[in-house]
């Protein structure tokens, strides 16, 4: 069986692989291109881990071909800081604690910086439905949800 | 397995019909990937239709009807400035399948051939009137929704066949839709039941309805003595509970960890007359 060249672009950087067309995007940037911040969870959409934004889309790399990437815009959480500075999102989840073991919250920092960028002064509720598909099994997610909250604020009070 | 990602309709129908084994056509992968990476299904050869010009296009025809391409996903669909004015049960239904990262994939042309009995947006496609284009090497046939399903995770499509859009009736004037279900929690969960509604009015009386079932039965359910107990009506509560009793009489579900047949049974005939209800203020056009 002969392997599929997929040409894409990952966090602003153009990159190639080849891959079997059974492997995952998530395979793919994990195992190719040794991108390993999403991680596999349930590898059935239900935890959120994976979580990516194709094109804008926030989606579950591990129910996406790597093939399908073709020609895309993908972001990872290796892109979400700037240098060595951290994005607002991963400061405020230091200052509040919102992360204990850590396998949720690559996924879970993608799956907010999506929401803030569609809807920069969410409700708490909104906050909540927007990030139900990313589980946490350690802090009880209200720490997670402060943090996503507090940043919203001050990234509206700082624009 | 192969994948193939062809151009036109026309050549993923030839593909299908020519391959050997077992065969899938990829659309948002929010069922094929699981069952791929759970080994429950593993396709020979797997047909990726995004590819296709116009697979996530959503239309509004000159008639007021609407074509949804087989790769519009569910976030698409809610976030269309028009097409949830004109069927918001239809939209709901959708947007009430899994999460924000499912719904940037998952579509409902996916939703309807996955074959689940307990699939949100079939219920309220099959309530709506919705047909689908299926391309075939034949050419092209138009298929109610409802004769999609055979069985749990079966369907009508012959070897060769694909479904190439999805086609909403024009809303028309003084009609409303509805869609709801019942899960034991708030968020990400499977129908235990669901209920879609479509009805239209002349002043206060139902002139027109469509009452479908899910989850209660192997398949999606149209059940025409639902509609008749509410057509003529101006849905006071003598037609509500003749509803209810069609809906009831009409239940043949399973027992299982999400739901009993009473449960289950009982439910239908609570949630018609609810989403029933739904249709009848948006028909007004009232908020609901």
């Amino acid at each position: 069986m002969s392997k599929f060249h997929v040409s894409t672009n990952v966090n602003g950087d153009s990159v190639e692989y080849l891959c079997d067309p059974r492997e995952t995007l998530l395979d793919c940037l994990r195992d190719k291109l040794n991108l390993t911040g999403a991680k596999e969870g349930c590898g059935t959409g239900d935890c959120g881990a994976c979580s990516v934004s194709v094109d804008g889309r926030l989606v579950c790399s591990c129910l996406m071909l790597g093939v399908e990437a073709e020609g895309k815009q993908i972001e990872t959480v290796e892109g979400i800081a700037d240098g060595d500075v951290l994005h607002p999102l991963q400061q405020k989840f230091i200052e509040h604690a919102a992360l204990q073991c850590g396998i949720c919250t690559p996924g879970i920092l993608v799956a907010a910086k999506s929401l803030l960028e569609k809807n920069p002064n969410p409700t708490e509720e909104e906050a909540r439905y927007w990030l139900a598909g990313n589980l946490c099994r350690c802090t009880g997610y209200d720490k997670i949800i402060r943090a996503v909250m507090e940043t919203a604020e001050e990234l509206r009070e700082a624009s | 397995m192969d994948y193939h990602s062809p151009a036109n309709f026309a050549e993923a129908s030839a593909l299908a019909a020519s391959a050997t084994g077992i065969t899938r056509f990829l659309a948002g992968g929010t069922d094929v990937l699981v069952q791929l990476r759970s080994e429950l299904v593993t396709p020979d050869t797997l047909i990726d239709v995004k590819k296709i010009e116009g697979v996530s296009d959503i239309i509004r025809n000159a008639d007021g009807s609407w074509t949804i391409g087989v790769a519009a996903t569910g976030a698409e669909m809610s976030e269309h400035p028009e097409l949830g004015g004109d069927w918001p049960g239809v939209v709901e239904a959708m947007d009430l399948i899994g999460s924000t990262q499912v719904q940037g994939r998952a579509t409902l042309t996916g939703n309807l051939c996955n074959g689940s009995p307990a699939a949100d947006s079939v219920p309220a496609m099959v309530a709506a009137g919705v047909t689908v284009t299926v391309t075939g090497p034949d050419g092209d046939r138009e298929v109610a929704v409802e004769d999609i399903p055979t069985g749990p995770g079966k369907t009508s499509l012959a070897k060769g066949e694909l479904v190439s859009a999805v086609n909403i009736p024009a809303r028309g004037d003084n009609g409303g839709d509805a869609y709801l279900r019942f899960i034991p929690r708030t968020e990400m969960d499977i129908a235990v039941v669901g209920v879609g509604v479509n009805l239209r009015l002349d002043g206060d009386t139902v002139t027109e309805a469509r009452v479908s079932l899910g989850a209660v039965a192997p398949t999606v359910l149209l059940v025409e003595d639902c509609a008749k107990a509410i057509v003529g009506s101006t849905l006071g509560d003598a037609a509500l509970d003749a509803l209810a009793a069609a809906a009831f009489a009409a239940c043949n579900p399973i027992d299982d960890k999400r739901g009993t047949i009473a449960f289950r049974t009982e439910v239908a005939g609570v949630l018609a007359k609810r989403a029933a209800k739904i249709a009848y203020a948006r028909a007004k056009g009232e908020q609901a």
